[in-house]
């Protein structure tokens, strides 16, 4: 084979290669994962996180608006403290929005939704959200169903 | 079992004599030797590879389905597919091909060149047979092998693979093969490890494939064991590495 021809056909396979990585970067995983461009962030304490994990989505009415980007213990309250990075279109959230973890279908992945309030002003970086609500945590309402058949049988 | 310790002693020194020819390798070195190496190394095992790709994928998504449509959730098929074509079997098919189709050439043909007296006649005339043999044909295999796992997973995953048995012939919808996939691979946990792990493969093979040649016997029968030992050694090589690469990369210990 003639030289140019072999340069050619290596720089088509180099090519190739490298457009199946990009593929791989950007169609397989989601590179685009973090959150993008401009945001703040905003924290919110809860009970229990039963399986919230960094990089989880953060929702409010089924758009994806951020991205949890850590989870902590505070050291005051013994709850979890979860950091809401939330891109900075949505800088209208109302300051007494609540914030609940959620699990997409019934044994799928946790995320947070967050409920707008009614008050004015907006939640700004470095906030804390007021209103919580923790994961649902399967074995604990097996528990308290199953103790208050217990208790209903006694009486 | 001395002939052990011998073998590895030498196959080492011959390791550090090529990583040597490579470091002042840049400055005086013949990038048209290297076009031809990727041509003959990574070129020509690209059918074997997209081939391969393929009927993997093709397979993985048949058994795949069958296991989660007993649980209804056969949505998560991109999952299963991507995470095990991207992390393991990619890299693990990807190079025991390699090592079948391009190990196994090297090791002739630097054999043979040892058995017709060829390298002893580039150092009759002062030429470096490590720099002028080994050298690019050590680097395309580094080059290549990344690049043919890269392929290989896509062909696997991508539309001739894994979504047209998936998606096309079993229904599961495209759109959930594709945005569940994204959401479990994660680029630096699976894919950049996938391509760490392809490299270390292709460091052993490259190592494996030209020591065996450049220390056959010069007989037609020697030859042909390096070639043997080549396949033989490699596999092992990929294989057990594997695990520990997985142990260090995935362990999460």
């Amino acid at each position: 084979m003639h030289n140019r021809t072999v340069e050619a056909v290596v720089g088509f396979f180099l090519c190739l290669g490298v457009a199946a990585i990009l593929m791989l970067t950007f169609q397989v995983s989601d590179l685009q994962r973090g959150v993008n461009g401009n945001s703040y962030t905003v924290y919110a304490n809860f009970e229990n996180t039963g399986g919230l994990k960094v990089g989880s989505s953060v929702n409010m009415a089924g758009v994806n608006i951020g991205r949890v980007t850590e989870i902590s213990i505070d050291e005051d309250t013994f709850e979890s403290r979860v950091a809401l990075t939330i891109q900075n279109d949505y800088e209208i959230l109302p300051r007494d929005s609540s914030a609940s973890i959620l699990t997409a279908g019934l044994l799928g992945e946790k995320y947070i939704g967050v409920e707008p309030g009614g008050d004015i002003k907006t939640l700004k970086d470095g906030d804390v959200v007021k209103f919580t609500e923790s994961a649902l945590v399967l074995e604990q309402i097996i528990g308290q169903f199953l103790f208050n058949q217990a208790s209903a049988k006694d009486d | 079992m001395t002939s052990f310790f011998a073998h590895f002693g030498r196959s080492f020194i011959f390791l550090l004599q090529l990583l040597a020819a490579l470091v002042p390798a840049t400055a005086k070195f013949r990038l048209r030797l290297l076009t031809q190496q990727i041509w003959s190394v990574g070129n020509q095992s690209l059918v074997i590879i997209v081939v391969s790709g393929i009927f993997v994928g093709m397979v993985l998504a048949l058994q795949g389905y069958r296991t989660l449509v007993t649980f209804g959730a056969e949505e998560s098929l991109g999952v299963v597919v991507g995470l095990s074509i991207v992390r393991e079997l990619g890299p693990v098919l990807t190079g025991l091909l390699f090592a079948g189709r391009a190990g196994s050439a090297l090791a002739a043909e630097i054999g043979l060149m040892r058995a017709t007296e060829q390298i002893d006649g580039l150092e009759l005339m002062a030429v470096d047979p490590v720099r002028r043999l080994l050298v690019p044909r050590f680097l395309a295999v580094l080059i290549s092998l990344p690049l043919l796992t890269a392929i290989f997973s896509c062909m696997a995953i991508g539309a001739a693979g894994a979504h047209l048995i998936g998606v096309d012939l079993l229904g599961v919808d495209s759109g959930a093969y594709w945005s569940q996939m994204k959401a479990a691979v994660d680029f630096e946990g699976d894919v950049l490890n996938g391509i760490i792990k392809s490299a270390v493969f292709a460091f052993g093979v490259g190592w494996i494939a030209l020591y065996q040649g450049y220390y056959a016997a010069p007989t037609s029968e020697g030859v042909g064991r390096a070639t043997t030992r080549t396949v033989v050694i490699s596999s092992l090589f990929i294989l057990g590495s594997n695990f520990v690469l997985t142990a260090l990369l995935f362990g999460g210990v």
